[in-house]
């Protein structure tokens, strides 16, 4: 138990047991995958119609903003190699889906159906549509455990995407609000201001969304402020989450390679450039 | 090994899976911190019934496969199993012919002792200190114990389980 808490020295033996205990939690979820299958065969057509051109519609939308995405990225990389830093474009990412068992009350924790079979690894930074869920806190074979933001024993660092200011998001156990206590009572920050994580613990990749500040207390005698952030991540909602292979985990075997491509690159674009 | 099966020892193994099962099965938000542990009621059945045939290693193994279950701290629950499996044990003749308003006492003081082992584990692994809450599971437990108790009882008739 004690090594399990500490040292991780545990981490074979608890893959083993925790894919022995993976037929438990298949069966358990089984109705409800069984119910939504069912409900995807049995739709109208006309419905499916409908929400087809919904679909193609938004995807335009979309495509539209790539565009001029693709060429704010661009002019990043080309900064960014000049100022000599390491950028990545886009992580590759793992689509996964929340199996239906209830765990521990006590913590925020929910299990994936997506595995070590499929990649998954402990520490792998998880995020739906709208920001930041958590990170995997256990693998198994073929399921993963997720450990959300707002776990009383959860932190993630941010940064204020307003000027850039850092900080540290705490979770309190409270599925609406993380804590953000060692700001001191001038920093500037104000109701309102979007949080991203700023990639400094290496775990979380950077400027992704995590919450939007809902309150902050300044008072006199104190010398930190007390602010709190609201998640923008549905943790309780969302079905389907991204697992993201994030940069480091790529770097560690072929950092030099990745270094080389960005060169690679920002000569290309500077080249170019000249051409013009 | 096939004795063992063969004299029921699968239907002890069902009825542990089906306990899991109810254990991590969706509830609504309400009732989510009432959810009794099943697990440990069916174990304290079988330790009484049949002492011989389930003792404190088999709760230590039941324990252990809760906290793969529930994605707890790796022997919190069997540690707790044990030793509750132990006193049913040392209590198993007396408590057998009480009538079942009186088990179902002991079954709660039982359901306590697990829950306040398992809430100094999670005190000693700097977890959070549950609250109120958290005493709820044991007393829905206890309500439950007679269906629990004359069901499974039904079980171990019908497959003879010895």
């Amino acid at each position: 138990m004690t090594l399990d808490h500490r040292e991780h020295l545990g981490e074979p033996i608890r893959t083993a047991v925790q894919t022995a205990a993976h037929p438990v939690h298949f069966a358990v979820n089984l109705p409800f995958d069984l119910a939504g299958y069912a409900s995807e065969r049995l739709a109208s057509r006309s419905a499916l119609i409908e929400e087809n051109a919904r679909l193609r519609d938004q995807h335009l939308l979309y495509e539209a903003r790539l565009q001029r995405l693709d060429q704010l990225e661009r002019e990043n990389i080309r900064l960014q190699g000049l100022l000599g830093s390491a950028y990545e474009v886009e992580e590759s990412v793992l689509i996964a889906e929340l199996m239906r068992v209830d765990l521990d009350p006590y913590r925020h924790i929910i299990r994936v159906d997506k595995g070590s079979r499929h990649g998954v690894f402990a520490g792998q930074p998880v995020i739906d549509a709208d920001g930041v869920m958590g990170q995997v806190d256990s693998v198994s074979r073929s399921s993963a455990v997720v450990r959300l933001i707002t776990d009383p024993s959860h932190a993630v660092p941010v940064q204020v995407n307003r000027n850039g200011l850092r900080a540290i998001a705490f979770g309190g156990g409270n599925l609406r609000e993380l804590d953000i206590p060692h700001l001191p009572n001038n920093a500037d920050i104000e109701e309102g201001d979007l949080l991203v994580t700023s990639g400094l613990a290496g775990r979380f990749p950077r400027g992704y969304p995590v919450a939007e500040v809902i309150s902050v207390e300044r008072q006199p005698g104190e010398s930190f402020a007390r602010i709190t952030a609201s998640p923008l991540a549905q943790l309780d909602r969302s079905r389907e989450m991204l697992l993201v292979r994030a940069r480091e985990e790529r770097e560690e075997g072929d950092l030099d390679d990745d270094t080389m491509e960005q060169l690679q690159s920002v000569e290309d674009l500077a080249r170019e450039d000249d051409q013009r | 090994m096939t004795l063992a099966l063969q004299r029921g020892g699968w239907i002890i193994f069902v009825s542990i899976l089906v306990a899991y099962m109810l254990t991590v099965i969706p509830l609504p938000e309400w009732a989510r911190l009432a959810r009794p542990e099943w697990a440990a009621l069916v174990l304290i059945y079988w330790c009484m019934a049949v002492p011989h045939r389930v003792g404190v290693v088999i709760a230590w193994l039941v324990g252990l496969g809760q906290d793969a279950v529930q994605s707890t701290l790796l022997g919190q629950h069997a540690l707790a199993y044990a030793v509750v499996a132990y006193l049913v044990l040392r209590l198993h003749q007396r408590i057998r012919v009480y009538p079942l308003p009186q088990q179902a006492l002991i079954v709660l003081l039982l359901l306590l002792l697990n829950n306040l082992i398992q809430a100094w584990i999670s005190g000693l692994a700097n977890q959070p200190v549950p609250g109120v809450a958290y005493w709820l599971p044991p007393l829905v437990g206890t309500l439950l114990w007679p269906w629990v108790f004359v069901i499974m009882r039904g079980v171990r008739r019908r497959f003879s389980v010895q």
